[in-house]
C-alpha cells in the first residue's frame, strides 16, 4: 500500500512548525528550572544563559525549604488526590456496572441524573457547600476536599466506565454466574479487571483537576495544616514576590513531581487519553 | 445465587422480587453526588431568591437579579465580568482550537518521526498547575526581567515590547493566551484520537481519487473531526465560563489592572467571600453563581440540542 509521496519540503515544513511550537510550550519551564539554580545576579543579567560554575547558586531553595512547610503541602495533596481517586474509581465502577449490567426501570434516568454534572461544574454549588461544611465541621479538614473531589469526578467515571463495561462479554459474566458466583463477585473478580486500561484514563482525567485546583482549597481548606501544593505554593510566591531566587525555585519544586511523573508515565498517559478512539 | 437463564439477555430474571446488589452498587456514588454536587447546587440557586432584610432571612424573589443587572453599583462590575468572559472565551475559540486541530492534524501524518517527541512536549503545559504558569508567564512577561524584550529582539520586534499584564487594554488579551498556551494540548490530543480513528480505507479510497495533502484535509478529514470539534467547543465554553484559578493567580483577585481582566469567577470569589473591605455577600454570591449556571446551561442546552443533531456522524 502505497501512501502518496509525502514530498520532502512538506515534511520539514511540518517539523520546522513542531518543532516552534514544541519549543514555545516547553522554553517557560526550561528558563524557570535553569533560572532557579542561579544567583540573583545571574537571573538578572543573563536570563537565557545555563548556570555555571560561578552563577551556580540553591539561596532560592534554602530560602523556600526553610520557611513554607511545603513537606506537609507535599503530604496533604498526596492524600487527597489519592483517596479521591480511590472513591471515584471503586464508586463510579459500581455504578457504571449496575448501569451497564442490569435493566430496571429509572435506568436511563438514573445514567441522565449522572451525567448531568459532567457538563455543570460542581463549582457553581460552592456558596451551599460551604454551608454544608461549616455545618458538618468539616472546613479545614483534607475530608472536605476529598467529599468534593469524590462528587466532582464520579460523572465522567460512570460516563467512560458504563461505555467500557458494556463491551464486557455476557457469555463470561453468565459462565461465572452459572459457577456460582454472586454478583458482587462478578463485579470485583470479572470485570473490574477487565476494565483496567479504562480505570487508569480515568484515574488520569481525574487526577489532573484535582492536583491543580486552587478554589476549593482556598475555600474549603485554607489552614496551614490542610494547605495543599497548589495553595502553599500560590501564597509562598504571594509573599515573596520580590524574592525572585525564592519564586523561581518554590516554582521549580512545584514542576519537579509534576514533570518526573510526566515523564515516566506520559506513554501511558497519552495512550489513555486517545484510547476513546484508538483501543 | 445463580438462577442462569439461557437466553442471551438473562440479566433480567423473570420473578425476583428486590435485586438488592443493584441498590448497593448504585448508592455509594450515587449517596456522594448528591449529596456533595446537587444539592449544594439546588439551595446555592434557592439561595439567590432569598437576602437579607432588617437582619432577617427573607425571599426577595428575583430582586438580587434586578440588583445585579441593574444596580449601578453591581451592574457596571457583573456586565463588565460577563463582556470579560465572552471575550475569554473568543480568543480560545479563535486560538486555542485552530491551533490544536492544526498540530493534531501535523502530528497524525502517518509515519512522521518524532512524533511521540512533539506530543509529549505540547501537552506537558496542561498537566502543570494554574498557579506555576500563571507565575512563570508573569516572570516572563516581565519588564523588570526582560527576557520577553530581549527574545523579540532576537527577531527585531522589541519596539513592540510592552507590559502587556500590567495594560488595561492588552492584559485580558495576554492572560487569554496564557490560558490557550497551557490547555491547547486537550484539543490537540483529541482531535489528534479522532484523526487516528478514521480508518485506512477511507484516506486510501481519497487518494486513489487524486485527493491528497489539503485538499484531504479539507474534504475528507475535517468533516469526520466535526463531532471532536463540537465536543471540544463546548469543554472550551464551560471550562471558560467557570474560569478563576489563573486569572486569580496572575492579576490577583481584583482582576485588575482596573477590573480589565475581571470574569465571572473572579467577581464570584469576590462578591462571594469578600475583599479587602468589601464584604462578603452570600446572597448576591449565589445570584451570580446561578448566573453563571444559567449561561453554562444555556450553552450545553444549545450544544446538545442543536449544534449535536445538525453535526453528521459517520459509522464504520
Amino acid at each position: 500500500m502505497s501512501k502518496a509521496r509525502t514530498s520532502l519540503s512538506r515534511t520539514t515544513v511540518v517539523h520546522l512548525a513542531l518543532i516552534a511550537y514544541t519549543l514555545i510550550s516547553v522554553f517557560p519551564v526550561f528558563l524557570t528550572l535553569i533560572n532557579s539554580v542561579k544567583s540573583r545576579n545571574a537571573i538578572f543579567r543573563n536570563p537565557m544563559q545555563l548556570p555555571t560554575a560561578e552563577t551556580f547558586d540553591l539561596v532560592g531553595y534554602t530560602t523556600v525549604l526553610g520557611q513554607g512547610d511545603f513537606a506537609t503541602y507535599f503530604q496533604n495533596s498526596l492524600i487527597v488526590t489519592v483517596v479521591a481517586i480511590a472513591l471515584v474509581l471503586l464508586f463510579g465502577a459500581m455504578a457504571a456496572f449496575a448501569l451497564s449490567e442490569y435493566r430496571f426501570r429509572g435506568n436511563t434516568l438514573m445514567g441522565l441524573y449522572l451525567a448531568l454534572g459532567i457538563m455543570i461544574p460542581i463549582r457553581l454549588g460552592t456558596v451551599a457547600i460551604l454551608q454544608g461544611m461549616v455545618a458538618t465541621g468539616l472546613v479545614n479538614t483534607l475530608t472536605a476536599l476529598v467529599l468534593v473531589y469524590t462528587a466532582q469526578g464520579i460523572p465522567l467515571a460512570v460516563f467512560i466506565l458504563s461505555e467500557f463495561m458494556k463491551t464486557v462479554s455476557d457469555d463470561l459474566k453468565n459462565a461465572g454466574r452459572i459457577d456460582g458466583l454472586s454478583e458482587y463477585a462478578i463485579f470485583f473478580r470479572l470485570v473490574l479487571p477487565l476494565v483496567r486500561p479504562a480505570m487508569a484514563t480515568v484515574a488520569v482525567f481525574t487526577m489532573i483537576p484535582i492536583w491543580n485546583d486552587l478554589w476549593f482549597p482556598l475555600i474549603l481548606a485554607p489552614s496551614e495544616a490542610t494547605k495543599t501544593v497548589t495553595l502553599g505554593a500560590q501564597i509562598f510566591i504571594g509573599q515573596f514576590v520580590t524574592n525572585w531566587n525564592a519564586v523561581l525555585a518554590a516554582l521549580s519544586l512545584a514542576i519537579f513531581p509534576v514533570l518526573v511523573l510526566y515523564l515516566l508515565f506520559s506513554r501511558q498517559l497519552i495512550r489513555g487519553i486517545t484510547s476513546g478512539a484508538v483501543k | 445465587m445463580s438462577d442462569a437463564t439461557p437466553s442471551r439477555d438473562a440479566i433480567e430474571p423473570v420473578r425476583r422480587p428486590r435485586r438488592w446488589h443493584i441498590a448497593v452498587f448504585l448508592l455509594p456514588a450515587l449517596l456522594v453526588y448528591t449529596a456533595v454536587m446537587i444539592l449544594p447546587l439546588i439551595e446555592t440557586l434557592r439561595l439567590s431568591l432569598f437576602n437579607t432584610v432588617d437582619g432577617e432571612h427573607t425571599f426577595v424573589g428575583l430582586a438580587n437579579f434586578k440588583v445585579l443587572f441593574g444596580d449601578a453599583r453591581w451592574a457596571a462590575d457583573f456586565w463588565n465580568a460577563l463582556r470579560n468572559n465572552v471575550v475569554f472565551f473568543a480568543i480560545h475559540m479563535l486560538v486555542q482550537n485552530p491551533i490544536g486541530v492544526a498540530l493534531a492534524a501535523m502530528l497524525s501524518i502517518p509515519r512522521l518521526r518524532f512524533a511521540a517527541f512533539y506530543r509529549t512536549a505540547i501537552f506537558l503545559p496542561t498537566l502543570l498547575s494554574f498557579v506555576i504558569v500563571g507565575f512563570i508567564w508573569k516572570l516572563i512577561l516581565s519588564p523588570i526581567w526582560g527576557v520577553s524584550p530581549y527574545l523579540m529582539d532576537l527577531v527585531g520586534l522589541k519596539s513592540l515590547f510592552s507590559p502587556w499584564l500590567g495594560k488595561p487594554g492588552s492584559a485580558l488579551v495576554a492572560v487569554s493566551l496564557i490560558s490557550v498556551w497551557q490547555y491547547v494540548g486537550i484539543p490537540m490530543m483529541l482531535i489528534y484520537a479522532a484523526l487516528l480513528s478514521i480508518p485506512d480505507e477511507v484516506i486510501e479510497a481519497a487518494e486513489c481519487d487524486g485527493i491528497t495533502g489539503w485538499s484531504q484535509f479539507w474534504k475528507i478529514k475535517l468533516p469526520l473531526i466535526l463531532p471532536a470539534i463540537g465536543i471540544i467547543s463546548i469543554l472550551t465554553f464551560v471550562g471558560n465560563f467557570n474560569a478563576f484559578d489563573l486569572i486569580y493567580t496572575v492579576q490577583g483577585a481584583l482582576a485588575g489592572p482596573d477590573k480589565s481582566t475581571d470574569i465571572l469567577g473572579t467577581l464570584l470569589y469576590r462578591t462571594f467571600f469578600g475583599f479587602q473591605l468589601q464584604l462578603g455577600d452570600r446572597s448576591m454570591g449565589a445570584t451570580i453563581a446561578t448566573v453563571m449556571f444559567l449561561i453554562i446551561l444555556a450553552g450545553v442546552t444549545f450544544y446538545l440540542f442543536v449544534v449535536q443533531r445538525r453535526i453528521r456522524r459517520y459509522q464504520f
